[in-house]
């Protein structure tokens, strides 16, 4: 990494620097860290903004108002991208992946070329309206289904992600339970990102009650548990300055920064690529319109996957990703 | 100083140590220690901790141990419950002691 560009102070935040918090490229030179790409494995596939909820801590602004969906064309391209390079992880994600109308065709059409292929689900999208469908679906195709749960508290789960969904939310879990989902091959993982302007709990510990309470109380069992922090991107970020607490979690972020975390971050063996089919180093990126690569690429012009030890695009919510255990 | 007690005191608590060292030094690494997964959870000692610190009314303690117990992963109503106990304990502690006050009053009334 070139020395003078990691040491230039103006890790912008959209504009605006936030006062006592050492840009997040300077920490990484302070650390004499460089974070580069490795081998690329795995493609996150962002196929929308449009969502049935609105997350208070959603760093895409992700909500029933967007228009932003992925069409056929696009998925064509990625497919044929997954065709031609053979990940070893493909990563559907959103906005809620399921009110994509060609969601159907991409998972029947990337189910065959991928070893692991994830679907990320709030709960609520996956069962509401005539999408049952989308549950056998999974099923059939053996999709891992991340499905987002950030609190055993009806409340404290409503705060962050609206009236209604934490009901929702169980009897879904129920139901993906009663096909198999986290009591067979068929994986169901859980997603815990705090609701509010503080850090996730340990994840091995949250895990172990999660499985506890989930189990006596609903009778819902779940196969892994990953606990992150939330982004200070989009929404949540509004939220942050709004409510003045942007500077402290930024400041938190920044003091839980640790070196360890760097070589195991996703964006080191990623590629994000957006509704409209262009590419980035991870969907916080994305969000940030930082590209791959520095430039603006689509999907159909990858000439080849990003070469290891190629830079990351970076800024100061990459705080997010190194506090702690890491997000990974 | 308009208060005693100010925010951004809290982080200068390890400066206590800078004329006391190894006596910080046990105290903190104490500290520590209890506070770790042991028997009891992280989770849970936060959750004992918040309640301690309301007792003791320490603004410091309840300002660490709100943000603590929210990143151990518990909730407000967890929390609520949590003061409620140390609430209980002070108040039935008062109210017991109205068995002494019952003891003198028996003894020196008719």
């Amino acid at each position: 990494m070139d020395q003078t560009q990691s040491l230039r102070p103006s890790e912008e935040f959209r504009g605006r620097r936030i006062p006592h918090i050492e840009p997040f490229r300077q920490s990484l030179a302070h650390h004499g860290i460089e974070l580069t790409r490795g081998q690329t494995t795995t493609l996150q596939v962002n196929v929308g903004l449009i969502c049935n909820q609105a997350c208070h801590h959603c760093h895409l602004e992700a909500g029933p108002d967007r228009r932003e969906v992925m069409d056929a064309r696009t998925v064509a391209a990625v497919v044929a991208c997954a065709d031609r390079f053979r990940f070893q992880v493909i990563d559907i994600t959103g906005g809620a992946p399921e009110l994509n109308p060609n969601l159907r065709e991409l998972i029947e059409r990337l189910s065959p070329l991928v070893p692991r292929l994830m679907l990320r689900s709030n709960l609520t999208a996956l069962a509401e309206g005539n999408r049952d469908f989308l549950m056998d679906l999974c099923r059939d195709n053996g999709v891992v289904i991340v499905a987002s749960l950030p609190s055993l508290n009806e409340a404290q789960a409503e705060s962050q992600r609206g009236r209604g969904v934490f009901r929702k939310s169980i009897a879904t879990l129920q139901r993906l339970n009663a096909m198999g989902y986290g009591r067979s091959h068929l994986e169901l993982d859980l997603v815990v990102n705090p609701t509010g302007a503080f850090l996730p709990p340990s994840q091995e510990q949250t895990a172990r009650r999660f499985r506890q309470v989930l189990e006596r109380k609903w009778g819902i069992t779940f196969n892994h548990l990953f606990a992150f922090a939330n982004v200070p991107l989009g929404r949540f970020r509004h939220w942050l300055e709004r409510s003045g607490n942007l500077e402290t979690y930024m400041a938190r972020l920044a003091a839980g920064f640790n070196p360890c975390a760097v070589p195991g971050l996703m964006c080191r063996t990623m590629i994000s690529v957006s509704w409209d089919g262009f590419l980035f180093d991870c969907d916080f990126n994305l969000a940030r319109a930082l590209p791959l690569g520095g430039r603006r690429t689509h999907i159909s012009e990858l000439g080849d996957l990003p070469a290891p030890g190629a830079p990351i695009a970076v800024s100061d919510h990459c705080y997010t990703c190194t506090a702690g255990a890491g997000f990974t | 100083m308009e208060t005693y007690y100010d925010p951004q005191d809290l982080p200068k608590f390890e400066e206590i140590g800078r004329d006391a060292p190894e006596l910080a030094k046990k105290f903190f690494d104490y500290y520590q220690a209890v506070f770790a997964e042991g028997e009891l959870t992280e989770r849970e000692k936060a959750l004992i901790a918040l309640a301690v610190a309301h007792t003791v009314q320490c603004p410091y303690c309840i300002d660490a141990y709100t943000r603590a117990c929210l990143e151990k992963g518990s909730n407000l109503a967890e929390m609520s419950e949590a003061v409620h106990v140390a609430v209980a304990i002070r108040g039935g502690a008062s109210l017991v002691h109205g068995v002494q006050m019952r003891n003198i009053a028996g003894r020196i009334s008719l």
